[in-house]
């Protein structure tokens, strides 16, 4: 089914993305000539197999739960953009 | 003749070093003159500070001096810019990281320095990993040195192209879906993707979890596998990372190929591959079997179905590993008048067309409604890929075929179309999704002078095979001794 303008508008939202309406078509047609092309996978018959979600049969890599050294909160907040009594500074949320 | 000192293996170096016959200050210095004197042309660096990197070789310099040091002391190296290097920045070639100064090392840069290698510097690459040219850089395209007109590949082409010219003695770079491989093909060096879990991710950027890992770009097999031994094995901070342990890939170097069985998959040489690296691959082929190994035809029939695979996995991995670029804690922030706003706003200005065109496609893979039909359809497609090469190690112990269809393309030749690009990634994406590993070898030229690499695909964890034939490859031929016309 292909993408039509609103789904992609839709799709920018989920993904926090901004788009121009240049890019909106842009961005339409390019996706769904992807989405054409990985339609073949519907030609193979995957009933029963398993979804390969690992590489390696790793399963359960815990660390006992007690404090480790970390990085100190100057460190943390040195690259932030806007920072205020030791915490992250954002514009209001509505 | 006496070789110019840029133009010495890491191998090399490390052994004058250990000797005290040569200088780290010296070939630090060197280096950076010739940075400055080709990289304008080339771009393969992003961030160079020279008084850093005289401090560290000054460092080293004393470590020998006092004896004892550690193997790889001295030895300058460049690191793909998607690798976090503590107080040095890091972009993955980003507007959104522009400025980013990380506050530590990833897990295989602290090896390195343990190992007392210097830091050159950080080298270009497809923004957040994500091409096959390195011309989605925000920063400007790397330039193939053997033809400036031409790309160096990608998404590691600052890599490649840094060591072909030797303006450093070896590289890491990083392949989700045949960033090392493609670039070393196209550049006429050896780089090496390890089976998925052999090299720590922690400080690598993620790009697609289950797909990324970080490799050696050198310019032979012998620094290959010295640069692995450094890097590879298990890191309690990654928990992707394999417990198994990590043998001696020197000893690899050294045995012969006679009576090993190399796969080559019939899907790899049908239809599509240019003729010049058809015939420069099967030329490699008949020189391995004149070494004794022995060919055997194999199949890999769910190859054609690779590309739609990784295309909805990786980009769908991306979306979600993507989704810290917020400007909250770090990075590019625009300004805006609610958080909301800001979000859109942030990304859409930090981001370049490229990783927001695969952040769409990988949401909306993942988005409700379309996650089966997507996602879970190609993580199963990926179990029949990893089965194929199950089933073909059966009756071989490598694999061995192209690395790409084509040698390298001119710059902004394939710029308009994504899927064009995309669909050149055939013969590498595979080893990705089933985590096996792959290495590529110079074993030719095109007829314009670009080079052509020949690939080795091993079973998981047994680099040490992909290195012997490798190596036993570079021992009879003389490709990766030529050098670029710079």
């Amino acid at each position: 089914m292909p993408l039509t303008p609103e789904n992609v508008i839709q799709v920018a939202k989920l993904a926090r993305l901004e788009l121009t309406a240049d890019e909106i078509a842009l961005f339409t047609r390019q996706l769904n000539d992807i989405l054409k092309y990985v339609e073949k996978l519907q030609e193979l018959d995957t009933t029963g197999v398993e979804p390969m979600a690992h590489v390696l049969e790793l399963a359960n890599v815990f660390r006992p739960d007690a404090v480790r050294p970390s990085l100190p909160p100057e460190a943390v907040l040195d690259n932030a953009p806007r920072q205020e009594r030791q915490s992250f500074a954002v514009p209001r949320v509505i | 003749m006496s070789i110019p000192l840029h133009a010495y293996t890491l191998s090399q170096l490390v052994d004058l070093f250990q000797r005290r016959q040569l200088s780290p200050v010296e070939v630090a210095q060197i280096y950076l003159d010739r940075i400055e004197q080709l990289d304008g042309r080339l771009h393969s660096y992003l961030t160079v500070d020279r008084e850093v990197t005289l401090a560290q070789a000054q460092a080293a310099q004393m470590r020998l001096a006092a004896g004892g040091a550690p193997p790889l002391t001295g030895v300058p190296l460049a690191i793909k810019d998607v690798m976090s290097t503590q107080g040095l920045r890091t972009t993955c070639a980003s507007r959104i990281l522009e400025n980013f100064v990380p506050p530590y090392d990833a897990t295989v840069v602290k090896k390195l320095y343990a190992a007392g290698a210097v830091i050159l510097g950080k080298v270009n690459m497809d923004e957040f990993a994500m091409g096959s040219s390195t011309e989605n850089s925000a920063f400007g395209v790397t330039r193939n040195p053997w033809n400036p007109d031409y790309i160096p590949g990608g998404s590691s082409g600052g890599s490649a192209v840094a060591v072909a010219a030797d303006l450093c003695a070896a590289s890491l770079g990083s392949d989700t879906g045949g960033s090392i491989r493609q670039p070393a093909s196209h550049c006429g060096v050896v780089g090496l993707k390890p089976t998925y879990g052999r090299v720590s991710r922690y400080g690598l950027v993620a790009f697609a979890s289950s797909l990324d890992q970080i490799g050696p770009v050198t310019k032979d097999v012998e620094d290959c596998a010295l640069l692995l031994q450094t890097i590879a094995g298990h890191d309690p901070l990654d928990s992707t990372s394999a417990p198994t342990p990590v043998p001696d890939y020197q000893a690899a170097l050294s045995q012969e190929v006679r009576g090993l069985a190399i796969g080559i998959p019939r899907e790899y040489f049908i239809g599509g591959l240019d003729p010049e690296v058809d015939r420069a691959v099967q030329a490699a082929l008949k020189t391995l079997e004149g070494l004794g190994a022995e060919l055997v035809e194999v199949s890999l029939p769910h190859t054609e179905y690779a590309v739609a695979c990784y295309y909805l996995i990786a980009t769908a991995e991306a979306s979600s590993n993507l989704a810290r670029y917020d400007g909250v804690k770090y990075g590019f922030r625009a300004e805006a008048d609610n958080l909301l706003e800001m979000y859109h706003q942030t990304r859409a200005r930090g981001f370049g067309a490229e990783v927001r065109r695969r952040i769409m496609l990988g949401t909306y893979a993942l988005s409700a409604g379309y996650y089966d039909a997507y996602y879970k359809k190609a993580s199963q497609v990926r179990t029949l890929i990893r089965r194929d090469f199950e089933a073909a190690f059966e009756r071989c112990r490598v694999l061995a075929g192209p690395v790409a269809p084509t040698p390298a393309f001119r710059l902004g030749e394939k710029a308009a179309d994504p899927l064009t690009m995309y669909l050149s990634d055939i013969f590498t994406i595979s080893a990705n999704l089933a985590g096996i590993p792959g290495l590529s070898v110079p074993c030719g030229f095109s007829s314009q002078g670009l080079p052509i690499g020949l690939q080795l695909l091993g079973r998981h964890f047994d680099e040490a095979s992909l290195l012997q034939v490798a190596s036993a490859f570079e021992r009879h031929t003389e490709f990766h001794r030529r050098t670029p016309p710079l």
